[in-house]
């Protein structure tokens, strides 16, 4: 059986083709989603379709997962904003704990590991006191990470609880600050939306930028199905006449249209998404991302070794100007 | 300046699910998705309190009503659970 | 890929591994169990790297869920591998009952479980009682349903280890023993196949009522458990108390109320036995 991650893909866009599997592709289905951190999300896609029993039993678990998961995640929000109730600005909630917070779709069963917040840069530092206070640890120690992170990247080194064991990202802008497009941080700070608890998320057309930014520019593309299902969630909920406009008018002030064009082409090919008929014509390079997303076997293995590689190389790239980028990796290598 | 006494509430009674068993009861906090387990008087605390905030003082009051709270030292042990349980998230702290 | 599935209990898996010789051993030792054809979880035994698929293989342990740190395991461990990866796709995977790290029997409907840490003998005391007249329900994990209380099984091959071996091998046909592996991570290994009854009922559960925490190598005693101790030390022996939220909370204060609990220090397996009858017949 010649399967590829199109069978993760095909299920999320059309819950009822599910119908035709025998058990092969069902087994194929479930070991895929687990690799891409979906199958919850392919839970409730899948959920008022009739399933064979076995499936529907792992069906539930990945629901119970999932809820596990959101509490988890907005608890977490929660001991992050009594930690950061006194520093200066907005807290703005990042990704999936953001999506969850806000009640959005693309939370549906989403998987949400660790806490990404976002606060303004003069802000850090006090921000930084204040987690280390609540109970908050480097996980880090290494001084050529940390001397990384600090120059270089667009957060804190990463931090843990203590008694939770839950990791928190602190971000001051959306990208690392050698990568080439410079977002205007500020500006999103500003834009953000309270929310009731007191902490925020990011205007509608700024969390599809930033959702597009982390899936091109930030990472190897590992779980790109995931994250442009995100990307196609976010497009279906907050599509209407003025958005699409604004959506362009606002990437190209960050600098980052290429990639939300991207993103929304990619989300229209694999998803389905509707976006406007102007936006829809093919980039020579769109097939080779489509390639690399659904890169998996039967057995939710990663295939296409000399792609991977490729974006490897390519993900360290945009990241850091070129000379960084091989002292990085020889750093890297030498251990 | 006198610093005001700290005042504590327990915001939905419904967030915990106590389950006395020994001298040790446990109680699932269903926010955090959390179990604690926890001894005297930790459960006679919480379950004085309620929505309206209370401070240390109030709640040996409460307890004296049911049981003997001689003790000197009973409002500071009452005062660290209650600092403990709002680390926890257990009860809030209400700033004054 | 070779392909062998399998169904535990509640659970179906799908074992693929790139030699055939383990397929074989596993398809040896789980000949009594039923084929599933849609699996709960897939585990894959792949060499570490290209030439080492060759060059002293070695077996990666990986599936649908993976521990970051598992070390790989000599080609001559594989069937511990697979049983290793089985183990950690149910700690991290299921989530349909309360999993407890146990061992446990039956007889009349009532259950027997057995916790403890790794050398306390849970798992040669449930092979012995299982071959005497109880039924083996488990050596490995016990799992609880979350709405009525009672213990499935999920009677996996026995894993005997050192001296366990010859003890069981004076009881049991040889023919009922996996191949030995010798100089695992744990001593010497052994599988025994549980009695087919075990097998042919492993859908059947039993109500809790009796939940014991033998020690092995102490002057032979028994002390009763506060309820609050015994709930604190299975929250340990549960990979997936914490995911479980609300319904796990519920299943395990129900357990801890309902069941009575008992540790016991034994030096020898007949000591063992004396103590769980004696204790056994106190509760009727």
């Amino acid at each position: 059986m010649n399967v590829d991650g199109m069978i993760l893909a095909g299920a999320l866009r059309r819950p009822e083709t599910t119908a035709a599997y025998d058990a092969d592709a069902w087994n194929a289905l479930v070991s895929i989603a687990r690799a891409e951190q979906l199958l919850g999300t392919v839970a409730r896609r899948l959920s008022g379709i009739a399933v064979p029993p076995e499936i529907a039993g792992i069906l539930n678990e990945a629901r119970i997962k999932a809820e596990y998961q959101r509490r988890a995640a907005l608890w977490e929000a929660d001991c992050a904003r009594r930690a950061l109730a006194n520093i200066k600005g907005k807290v703005v909630l990042l990704k999936g704990t953001a999506y969850a917070a806000a009640g959005l779709k693309a939370s549906e069963g989403r998987h949400i590991g660790d806490l990404d917040i976002m606060v303004a840069r003069d802000a850090l530092p006090a921000a930084e006191k204040a987690l280390v206070a609540a109970g908050w640890e480097w996980v880090k120690p290494d001084p050529y990470d940390d001397a990384y992170y600090r120059d270089h990247m667009h957060e804190l080194p990463p931090l843990i609880h203590k008694d939770r064991d839950r990791m928190i990202d602190v971000h001051h802008n959306i990208l690392p600050l050698t990568a080439k497009p410079k977002p205007d941080a500020a500006f999103m700070m500003m834009q953000a939306v309270p929310l009731a608890n007191g902490l925020s998320i990011f205007a509608r057309v700024d969390m599809v930028i930033h959702s597009a930014a982390h899936l091109f520019a930030d990472g190897e593309l590992d779980g790109g199905l995931r994250n442009l299902w995100d990307i196609h969630c976010l497009l279906d909920e907050f599509a209407d006449d003025d958005f699409w406009s604004e959506l362009h008018a606002r990437a190209v002030h960050h600098g980052l249209w290429v990639a939300a064009h991207r993103a929304a082409r990619l989300a229209h090919r694999v998803y389905g998404t509707e976006i406007p008929s102007g936006w829809r014509r093919q980039h020579w390079q769109d097939g080779h991302y489509i390639k690399r997303f659904t890169a998996r076997d039967a057995w939710g293995r990663g295939t296409r070794p000399f792609l991977r590689l490729l974006f490897y190389v390519r993900a360290h790239w945009l990241r850091m100007p070129p000379l960084m980028l091989a002292r990085h990796l020889w750093i890297k290598w030498r251990r | 300046m006198v610093a005001l006494p700290t005042t504590y509430l327990r915001k939905e009674n419904a967030q915990l699910i106590i389950a006395p068993l020994d001298a040790m009861t446990v109680i699932y906090h269903r926010r955090s998705g959390i179990t604690h387990i926890v001894a005297d008087p930790v459960p006679q605390i919480l379950a004085s309190m309620d929505a309206a905030p209370a401070t240390a003082s109030d709640i040996v009051q409460r307890l004296a009503v049911l049981f003997d709270v001689d003790d000197v030292e009973v409002e500071d042990i009452i005062a660290a659970r209650l600092e403990e349980m709002a680390e926890l998230g257990i009860v809030e702290r209400v700033r004054a | 890929m070779h392909e062998f599935r399998v169904q535990v209990g509640p659970a179906g898996f799908r074992i693929g591994s790139l030699w055939e010789g383990p397929i074989r051993t596993l398809e040896e030792l789980y000949r009594d169990y039923p084929t599933p054809t849609i699996t709960d979880y897939s585990v894959r035994l792949e060499a570490v790297s290209f030439l080492r698929r060759f060059i002293r293989p070695s077996v990666a342990i990986n599936g649908d869920y993976m521990l970051p740190d598992a070390a790989p395991l000599p080609l001559a461990h594989a069937l511990l591998a697979a049983e290793m990866a089985m183990n950690v796709q149910m700690a991290l995977g299921w989530r349909r009952h309360l999993l407890l790290h146990a061992s446990a029997v039956e007889k009349d409907g009532k259950a027997l479980i057995m916790t403890g840490e790794s050398g306390s003998g849970k798992s040669t005391l449930s092979a012995m009682l299982g071959h005497m007249g109880w039924r083996f329900m488990g050596d490995e994990f016990v799992l609880l349903d979350l709405v009525t209380g009672e213990a499935m099984p999920f009677p996996r091959p026995i894993s005997l280890k050192n001296d366990a071996i010859a003890a069981m091998q004076a009881q049991v046909a040889a023919d009922r023993f996996g191949p030995r592996m010798r100089g695992t991570p744990k001593g010497d290994i052994r599988h025994l196949v549980p009695p087919y009854k075990a097998v042919q009922s492993m859908g059947v559960p039993a109500r809790p009522a009796l939940l014991l925490f033998p020690s092995f190598g102490f002057d032979a005693a028994v002390r009763p458990v506060a309820p609050s101790e015994v709930f604190a030390r299975l929250t340990q022996a549960s990979t997936n108390y914490v995911a479980l939220g609300e319904a796990g909370f519920h299943a395990l204060t129900g357990l801890v109320k309902d069941v009575p609990a008992r540790a016991i220090d034994y030096r020898n397996g007949d000591e063992a036995l004396a103590l769980v009858n004696q204790l056994w017949d106190a509760l009727a």
